[in-house]
């Protein structure tokens, strides 16, 4: 009762359960954000570079699954592991084709050469599937919308923030106690010094890129469930928001995009649930929210001194 | 630390890059020859808007394989992609100006689209669009020229549907702020519904959302707020098939209504159940044959690509007719002699309708009204022009 006189008071006009239904919107968007998010910096603490071909990536996901579910009738729990595994491996081709030729490159060439693999992967999604949208094939399981209250609830929005913490602690395990894990922290902190140590350069970094990928297929089908419409540019506006989620959180630092990603979903919905008139603006919040974080607080908030890395 | 934000900003520099990147236009191959008329064809082959862009592609390439020359020589269409993109539309018309040399061009589905080409076509190239409705495509335009009626109309026959047949005292609306189609029919709505209603404040609410966008829950919320007897939301099908989706996830029952946008595969494709019953006007329906073109049309287009045509298939298919008709009454391809002669279009027999220009250079036509139903797009009723 407290909670709903103090909410009363400082939203105006708005009745709580419409606020708990924005908020519910917001937690569902940004726990989107931030599952995507966390391949986007994973991939960034290890090799200081900006997959910005990993919203693409999503996007392949994306379609992946839906020609395993339509075109060959795989049932979607199937499909769910293939994609996964599929995904995985179009990220290490990604990687050995774009990335690891410059591997000694000066990091620009490298962060030029992730905006032709993201064109690339692109335009073939533009010839291979086709221009036009397709209809994303959701099963019912997901969408099914409960009650609580007054407020709407798809099932969705339970199961993806569930599924994002668990690969939260999924991957903080496997960097932290595996021994994978510890040379991707090598390699992260020096290559040269790595493999003095004896460890697989390559091998790691196609790993890391590995399961980033793997990161966006599970963030690519969600996304889909979630908005069942998939077209080969899908992956932009996503890819550039997960992006700004990462560096908000503070990039390379993984519960920081987790952190980030909520923070972007939940402002983008309150920005239109508050200030109706600026809707038209809401792309425009994750870009000033961006600016904002690089000119007070570049290392993000749960940013780290560039020693640590990780 | 500072060398790290050096870093970050070198990085949104970069993505300030990828935003603002774009690729050349794509030709189609067109051999160079002085017997043969070109006429372009500028839609959206990709992004957002494909798949309208390929619905009027379709029916303007039909009536290419059945009226194959004029004045003795053969005509090829030169189709090339505006990727649903207003820069790049406007550089899609230049290299059909430029490079390509087109008599004419067909295009552009999107009213956006079409007026971001107006300028690189004035006093160039005539250009008949096909279903680009928006008022300000034509206006002091007097190069561009179309087959379709305009969104004045098209937001009275909304507004009257929803005022007499669902009773409707409240309408809000949810538009594609970025989309000059959006907005004009939204606006033409507005003034519509105002009237009838005499009520000021009968339209309870305008919410926003851009091309592209895929989450409306909070605009939604929003709108569901106020309560609304129906609502109106002009603007791309994809957007629109998710906006009805997620408005009946987040328990929204009112009935929602559009424009001749709706009427593509995709917007039922991705919609599916949620939008059965949505209700929209268009150009045509195939129920319902007016001329005996509409007839050959029919017959052809069910055998070429085996399905029912769209409304926006036959005006495509009709712009081509008019133009194809215009250049044998000029009987020169010289743009201004052309230009004159499309201009005295009077009562041509098209697929959709009987075509009779008017002195901005838009057709004067009936609008149908079509529903959703089991999947299918069914004809509701047809209005006549005052």
């Amino acid at each position: 009762m407290a909670l709903k006189l103090f909410l009363q008071d400082i939203l105006g006009g708005m009745t709580p359960e419409l606020f708990l239904q924005h908020l519910t919107n917001g937690i569902s968007l940004g726990s989107l954000y931030a599952l995507i998010a966390i391949g986007y910096t994973m991939v960034y603490g290890i090799l200081r570079l900006i997959n910005f071909a990993h919203g693409d990536i999503f996007m392949m996901a994306t379609y992946f699954t839906f020609y395993s579910i339509v075109l060959f009738s795989i049932p979607w729990y199937i499909t769910f592991f293939l994609v996964i595994i599929m995904t995985g491996a179009l990220g290490m081709v990604v990687e050995a084709s774009a990335y690891r030729p410059l591997r000694d490159a000066p990091r620009i060439s490298i962060l030029i050469s992730a905006i032709g693999a993201s064109f690339l992967l692109e335009n073939l999604a533009i010839v291979i599937f086709g221009g036009r949208p397709k209809a994303f094939p959701a099963p019912e399981l997901f969408t099914k919308v409960f009650m609580i209250g007054s407020v709407s609830v798809q099932r969705l929005t339970v199961i993806i923030p569930v599924v994002t913490v668990a690969l939260l602690f999924v991957l903080l395990y496997l960097i932290n106690n595996t021994k994978s894990g510890m040379a991707m922290r090598a390699v992260s902190k020096d290559h040269e010094t790595a493999r003095l140590m004896g460890v697989d350069v390559d091998r790691t970094i196609s790993l890391t890129f590995g399961i980033g990928s793997m990161l966006a297929a599970v963030g690519g089908m969600m996304w889909g469930l979630k908005f069942p419409q998939i077209a080969p540019l899908m992956g932009v506006i996503p890819g550039l928001k997960c992006f700004i989620a990462a560096v908000v959180g503070g990039i390379g630092n993984i519960k920081g995009a987790v952190i980030g990603g909520f923070i972007l979903g939940i402002g983008e919905i309150m920005l239109v649930a508050l200030l109706p008139s600026l809707t038209g603006y809401r792309d425009a919040f994750a870009f000033v929210l961006l600016i904002v974080i690089l000119l007070f607080k570049p290392t993000g908030i749960m940013g780290e001194k560039i020693t640590e890395k990780v | 630390m500072r060398r790290k934000s050096l870093f970050l900003l070198v990085s949104l520099l970069t993505l300030a890059l990828v935003i603002a990147g774009c690729s050349a236009p794509q030709t189609a191959d067109a051999p160079k020859e002085d017997d043969v008329i070109k006429i372009g064809v500028f839609e959206p082959m990709t992004g957002a808007n494909a798949a309208g862009g390929a619905l009027e592609v379709e029916g303007a390439k039909l009536a290419n394989k059945l009226y194959p020359e004029v004045l003795g020589k053969k005509v090829e269409l030169v189709i090339v992609d505006n990727k649903s993109d207003k820069v790049e539309a406007a550089n899609a018309a230049a290299l059909l100006v430029e490079k390509e040399k087109v008599a004419a061009i067909i295009g552009s589905w999107g009213s956006s689209l079409s007026m971001a080409a107006g300028d690189v076509i004035r006093e160039k190239v005539p250009t008949v669009g096909a279903s680009c409705t928006n008022p300000l495509v034509t206006q002091d335009n007097d190069w561009y020229f179309r087959v379709c009626f305009i969104d004045p109309f098209q937001g009275k026959v909304m507004a009257n549907y929803a005022y007499n047949n669902l009773g409707a005292k409240k309408t809000a609306i949810i538009q594609e702020v970025s989309n000059d189609y959006a907005i004009g029919l939204a606006k033409f709505y507005t003034d519509a519904f105002k009237e009838l209603t005499g009520d000021d404040n009968s339209i309870v609410t305008v919410t926003n959302y851009n091309t592209g966008d895929q989450d409306f829950t909070a605009q939604l919320t929003n709108i569901k707020a106020t309560n609304p007897d129906v609502i109106f939301a002009p603007g791309n099908f994809t957007e629109s098939a998710l906006i009805i989706k997620q408005a009946r996830s987040l328990g929204i029952t009112t009935p929602f209504i559009g424009g001749d946008t709706f009427e593509t595969p995709e917007f039922v494709d991705i919609g599916g159940d949620a939008v059965e019953g949505a209700v929209f006007s268009t150009f045509f329906t195939s129920e319902k044959p007016i001329t005996k073109e509409s007839e050959t049309f029919l017959a052809e287009y069910r055998k070429e690509y085996n399905k029912e045509p769209a409304a926006v298939t036959a005006l495509a298919y009709d712009a081509y007719l008019v133009i194809l008709d215009a250049i044998e009454r000029a009987g020169t391809t010289d743009p201004a002699a052309l230009r004159d002669a499309i201009a005295q279009t009077q009562g041509y027999e098209g697929a959709a309708g009987i075509i009779s220009l008017d002195e901005n250079g838009d057709a004067v036509k009936n609008a149908v009204i079509k529903e959703v139903k089991d999947g299918q797009f069914v004809y509701l009723d047809t209005i006549e022009p005052k």
